[in-house]
């Protein structure tokens, strides 16, 4: 059998999967933000009438899942799987998004990289033959990330300038098979890299190192280069993140241009005061499900790289002093 | 870090990644920090000062009008935490409000707020602590060996 491997670390699919429809709902303060007319839906609040974080940050997920369903026009029962990640512990958010689709369910963890892993994997799924349509969708909160990961919403303590601000929101793709729209080329699933960061308040140094390393393996293994690409989107690796990573990449023998840029920079704009950018799962999902989607739509973006950044630790890791451990996924989407 | 990995790899070691890593993540405003914190916190002190006053013009005595001042401000701290206040001001004020009485306020009823879904035994009782029990534990324990000192010492 013919295996779809190019290099060490990348699939490309030989009939690349088409993301048939996709959908954004985001909170009040991303709807305020510089990409606010990109999102399908905006939050006028941060917990929309639900009884607790986790159940808005589900309800979340749960609408953008079912508006990209609606979006592509097809029937619910017509997906043949949902796959699905967040950040709180074992995946509530997902896990409740699918009780209430009641569709064939397969939860994943990358962190914040979940969007692009599960793109890479539905894509896997339809091209490999054992699916017609695969949904895909993540979310984040911020106040359901803050009391798991840091302290209570109301403690009124100062965040550090390298902090990043967890985007309240979810992004949903369907991905299928048609004729017309973008199409996922290529898969690049990284490998957990760990440069020693300890700093839970600097993610996007923790993150960087195995973004770069994704970032390399992906252009050796399709014998390209950054400039192939009109687009090169890192997940949520935040001002300090984004520096580095291209630090990192230019001392590996490879320069990164002005097709480079990061989700978690474009999010919020200087006035919002969230210091090093956006974050979580929601970052990267609802930046790819809006404004990047229409631009490719649109034909202004002609191949887009986007490489999920996730940082795999606890807040027991952290507490006990392991340092954070990082990952990188990139998937090729082409106009 | 795995020391085999497969080529290619990043040209760089993590010695160099964390000196990268300093140069490039910015530096906290020290100063800034301090200005705010000083004003602030100089604020609810003078509040509490002008309470005091007000109690003891009342017809308290200094010691009890202390007293009274200090539940005064316990008061304000929870109801602006309440009203999502305290948090903004902690945003610009850091230390300036954490470490005033209105601070130890918001430090208890910020995890009240936030764990009242988890129901009034696991939720706001277990974890009504989180964040000031470090310092109940440490400061009393200090407490207690000053107070020996002090008690051989006279």
């Amino acid at each position: 059998m013919d295996l779809k491997r190019v290099g060490n670390q990348t699939v490309a699919f030989t009939s690349p999967p088409v993301i048939l429809a996709s959908y954004s709902v985001v909170g009040p303060m991303e709807g305020r933000g510089p990409l606010g007319k990109t999102f399908d839906k905006v939050w006028q609040d941060n917990i929309n009438g639900e009884k607790s974080w986790e159940l808005a940050e589900s309800k979340l997920l749960q609408e953008a899942m079912q508006g990209a369903v609606e979006q592509a026009g097809i029937p619910l029962s017509d997906v043949d799987y949902m796959l699905a990640g967040d950040l709180l512990n074992q995946i509530i958010s997902s896990n409740f998004a699918a009780r209430k689709l009641a569709l064939p369910f397969i939860g994943l963890y990358g962190a914040c990289s979940t969007m692009a892993l599960g793109m890479a994997v539905g894509s896997m799924l339809i091209d490999g033959g054992f699916a017609s349509h695969v949904l895909v969708g993540v979310s984040s909160h911020h106040d359901s990330a803050e009391r798991q990961y840091r302290l209570p919403t109301e403690q009124g303590s100062q965040r550090s300038l390298s902090a990043q601000w967890t985007v309240t929101g979810a992004g949903s793709v369907l991905l299928g098979q048609s004729v017309t729209g973008p199409r996922i080329t290529a898969a690049t699933l990284g490998r957990v890299l760990d440069y020693g960061e300890t700093d839970v308040g600097n993610m996007g140094a923790a993150m960087a190192p195995a973004v770069a390393d994704t970032l390399l393996n992906h252009f050796q293994d399709l014998q390209r280069q950054p400039g192939d690409y009109s687009l090169i989107a890192s997940g949520d690796l935040g001002m300090v993140g984004a520096d580095l990573t291209k630090e990192v990449m230019l001392r590996s023998g490879m320069s990164l241009g002005s097709e480079y840029t990061d989700c978690g920079l474009m999010i919020y704009d200087k006035s919002q005061d969230v210091h090093a950018g956006a974050s979580g799962c929601g970052c990267s999902a609802v930046v790819f499900a809006g404004n990047i989607m229409q631009r490719l739509k649109a034909g202004s973006l002609k191949r887009v790289l986007l490489v999920g950044s996730g940082a795999l630790h606890s807040p027991i890791s952290s507490l006990q002093g392991e340092s954070v451990p990082g990952i990188g996924h990139a998937v090729v989407i082409e106009g | 870090m795995s020391q085999n990995m497969r080529p290619p790899t990043l040209k760089i070691t993590p010695e160099e990644y964390k000196d990268l890593s300093t140069k490039l993540t910015p530096k906290p405003t020290v100063v800034k920090n301090c200005i705010w914190a000083f004003f602030v916190g100089g604020l609810i002190c003078a509040i509490g000062q002008v309470i005091i006053n007000l109690f003891v013009a009342g017809g308290l005595n200094p010691t009890q009008a202390s007293t009274a001042a200090t539940a005064l401000l316990i008061f304000l701290g929870a109801l602006l935490t309440g009203l999502g206040i305290y948090d903004e001001i902690g945003k610009y004020a850091g230390a300036g409000s954490v470490v005033p009485v209105t601070g130890f306020a918001n430090s208890i009823v910020s995890p009240a707020l936030e764990f009242k879904r988890e129901g009034y035994v696991m939720g706001v009782g277990a974890r009504l602590f989180t964040i000031a029990g470090p310092v109940l534990v440490y400061g009393i324990a200090t407490s207690i060996v000053v107070g020996i000192i002090y008690y051989f010492l006279h």
